[in-house]
């Protein structure tokens, strides 16, 4: 491992840190609920309660397809932006070439945008 | 020793809750362990100094992906009854894809072990360069072709979307708003004189 390398991983140390603290905090609150709470099962308590009357319907209902419609739109554009920070870091040194061949490439999304905004998929119905 | 420590924190979490990934019985759980697998492939990505790639695999496949992933298993409406337990059958299919996975894997080791100058692959940047400024000095010029086509490939993904699920509904009322901006007060409403005791 390179010295750049452990530098880099020194930026994360307070990340670790964090995330042990994390575990470990959440961990305590689970144990101690476990252990501290007073407990007197009934199966009545886990039945599902439905003002009154029983159940008569799955809670797990079919999705509209329109948000799996959204979810996908947004990944697109979420790639587009996640390509941009390379370019935005590197722009000093890769010269209009790079600048030219982002264009290009949002180009091709901006068709995309066009076509979803015209088609009327952006508009929830 | 944090390296060591974090290497093997992050890839036991990774194989425990891959292997869950297969074996739960909940979809939505397998999806939820498939969050906790991105996230420690993340932390193994930083660990090689892969800065960019772990952030985008939080950004893209913690945030984005999975989503997804949890919208098509709530769409594909299974029931919990009706989904038994079959290893049995699918396990020559998953063994196969296991197996070419794995001699890719044992082919990619092979070819980066006798490639020439590993000593500079295995370091991930140049000294002096940030991992993001790296990978934008090659993706943008070098590699301009493939990034063209991650743009096309993404244009055909969107339209590819929009042609597959976009129905548009008859018959269905929707607020327009700026015609209820631009309505003014003269076409809504009326000043009626209404004589007493006649009515309208």
């Amino acid at each position: 491992m390179g010295v750049e390398t452990q530098n880099l991983l020194m930026n994360y140390l307070p990340i670790l840190i964090f995330l042990g603290i994390a575990v470990a905090m959440s961990t305590v609150f689970t144990v101690a609920a476990f252990i501290f709470s007073k407990k007197a099962p009934n199966a009545e308590k886990l039945s599902a309660y439905e003002c009154g009357f029983e159940a008569f319907g799955d809670a797990r209902v079919r999705f509209d397809v329109q948000f799996y419609l959204v979810a996908i739109l947004f990944i697109i554009f979420d790639l587009e932006v996640a390509f941009l920070f390379p370019w935005a870091v590197s722009l000093s040194s890769i010269g209009m070439f790079g600048f030219w061949s982002m264009l290009l490439f949002l180009g091709f999304l901006l068709i995309g945008f066009i076509y979803e905004w015209k088609k009327g998929a952006l508009e929830w119905q | 020793m944090i390296y060591t420590f974090g290497f093997y924190l992050f890839s036991s979490i990774l194989l425990a809750s891959s292997i869950m990934v297969v074996f739960a019985r909940n979809p939505v759980h397998s999806v939820l362990f498939l969050i906790l697998a991105f996230f420690n492939t993340a932390g193994l990505f930083v660990l090689l100094g892969a800065e960019f790639l772990g952030m985008i695999l939080v950004i893209v496949y913690v945030g984005a992906v999975a989503v997804l992933f949890l919208f098509v298993v709530m769409m594909l409406n299974i029931h919990m009854a009706e989904l038994k337990y079959k290893l049995k059958e699918h396990l020559p299919i998953g063994l196969m894809v296991g197996i070419v996975l794995f001699i890719e894997l044992i082919m990619a080791f092979i070819g980066w072990s006798v490639a020439d100058g590993r000593a500079e692959l295995a370091s991930p940047t140049p000294a002096g360069i940030e991992n993001s400024v790296a990978l934008g000095q090659l993706i943008y010029t070098k590699y301009f072709m493939l990034f063209q086509l991650s743009g096309l490939v993404l244009l055909v993904a969107m339209i590819g979307s929009i042609v597959l699920t976009l129905n548009h509904r008859k018959g269905i009322k929707k607020q327009n708003i700026a015609d209820q901006v631009a309505r003014s007060r003269d076409e809504a409403v009326k000043l009626v004189d209404v004589p007493i005791g006649k009515g309208v």
